[in-house]
């Protein structure tokens, strides 16, 4: 069986040591946040400025003032700080968080990421995506192994614009996880139960090692 | 001085012209200029260039000024809660300038500061890089970025005093105390107008050199992904 997207996020969770500073991204990597080890302290950024983000609010703490970046209403913990975009970005630009967690449409094997725009088609915007991948010390990619189509997301090249050139240093898919070196190569580490390397192989344009 | 006007269509009067380039603070609808953007509606200043982090939802924030077609020119992170904005601009009606967001929030600091540049690893290899100054440092490569200024910046604080101190509350700091640097006049809206004196001066956000105008606004504060966690039954 291959991970559902909470089975994703758990495994992520996996790459949060005792003391980061954590940025994760919107859609699956926000569930990364319910299973952070109890034993691991961690903090969590929130690009809009904020630091030590707590969980949502019951009905009767709901505050317009306190969002995290993908809009939602959250709450603050008692090591909360807030802060400017520019002193958030000071933080991921000048190296201090330690891992940032995000979601991705394609990855090439030499850990080139883009997850930012469809030419033509869609338009959102990088947000705070560029920044993150340039400045963060680690990046984790969570995403679907395959587009909904099933096409392949990992990839020789990316075909998409670029949020940024060699910056991933690790792929959390559906089917396992794989190690990248950046600007070398891309290696299977880990499968997903049931999962088999054929199984991998057949939805993987990439070239990957595999060492599990 | 008087720095304290009545109403958001008072204090911005004399400083509208058509085609001026305005910053807007706010992230998402939080801690966004709601009066002042109202006003700039009401004015019918046009050909606009708009500063902003993001471009509102359709019937709110900046989202009003799209709709009634007075901005030219955008200049954001993040435009994806915002139907009207994708659809002038795939159709070529509404020009778009991406800036990664840490890129936006330094260009508005730099700008402010009197910095006309900076270089950052921020976009490097991507769209963004193209045409600008690439400059390695310890064998790292980054891009050169301009700072930014405006005819005009408007930004929403909680609390401001009649020396136009400002004091924000929460996650709604964000763009705005960067672009209340970076007007040629800065107008500012509050919740609350305190008497002098009320505030620590350790505290303060935005020292008043920065602020030109004020008023006591009137919030909606509308959220937009309204999430909400279960009390377990006791």
């Amino acid at each position: 069986m291959p991970w559902d997207r909470n089975q994703m996020a758990e495994r992520a969770a996996k790459e949060l040591e005792d003391g980061f500073y954590v940025n994760l991204g919107i859609g699956i990597p926000t569930l990364v946040a319910n299973y952070i080890g109890e034993n691991i302290d961690v903090t969590l950024q929130s690009e809009n400025g904020m630091l030590g983000m707590g969980p949502f609010p019951y009905e009767d703490e709901i505050d317009p003032d306190l969002i995290n970046a993908g809009k939602q209403t959250i709450t603050e913990l008692r090591r909360t700080s807030y802060f400017s975009s520019a002193d958030s970005f000071g933080m991921i630009r000048g190296g201090h968080i330690d891992i940032a967690i995000l979601g991705a449409m394609e990855v090439s094997e030499k850990g080139d990421l883009a997850n930012w725009m469809i030419p033509g088609k869609l338009v959102k915007g990088m947000g705070g995506a560029m920044d993150l991948v340039a400045g963060v010390k680690r990046v984790v990619v969570v995403m679907d192994h395959a587009s909904k189509s099933g096409a392949p997301k990992l990839l020789h090249e990316c075909s998409l614009p670029l949020t940024g050139q060699q910056v991933v240093d690790m792929v959390i898919t559906n089917l396992g996880v794989f190690k990248v070196d950046r600007g070398k190569g891309m290696t299977l580490i880990e499968l997903a139960p049931d999962v088999s390397i054929e199984n991998v192989k057949s939805s993987t344009q990439a070239d990957f090692n595999i060492a599990i | 001085m008087q720095k304290i006007y009545p109403d958001a269509a008072a204090t911005l009067e004399g400083l509208l012209f058509d085609g001026m380039t305005i910053m807007a603070g706010g992230f998402g609808l939080c801690g966004i200029p709601e009066n002042l953007i109202l006003a700039l509606r009401d004015s019918g200043v046009k050909n606009l260039t708009v500063i902003s982090n993001n471009a509102g939802v359709d019937d709110f924030g900046l989202g009003l000024l799209l709709k009634t077609r007075q901005i030219k020119k955008m200049v954001s992170s993040y435009v994806g809660e915002n139907k009207e904005f994708e659809r002038q601009y795939l159709s070529g009606e509404l020009e778009l300038e991406f800036n990664p967001q840490g890129t936006l929030a330094e260009r508005c600091r730099a700008g402010g500061a009197g910095i006309p540049g900076f270089y950052t690893r921020t976009g490097v290899g991507t769209q963004i890089a193209e045409g600008k100054e690439h400059k390695e440092f310890n064998g790292e490569i980054y891009i050169l970025e301009t700072g930014l200024v405006a005819d005009l910046s408007i930004v929403k604080a909680w609390k401001g005093d009649e020396q136009g101190n400002l004091i924000y509350r929460k996650t709604a700091r964000n763009f705005n105390p960067m672009m209340a640097t970076a007007g040629k006049v800065t107008v500012a809206e509050v919740e609350e107008i305190v008497p002098l004196g009320s505030f620590d001066p350790d505290n303060i956000h935005t020292p008043g050199i920065f602020v030109q105008r004020l008023i006591k606004g009137e919030h909606e504060k509308r959220i937009e992904q309204r999430t909400v966690r279960q009390r377990e039954n006791a």
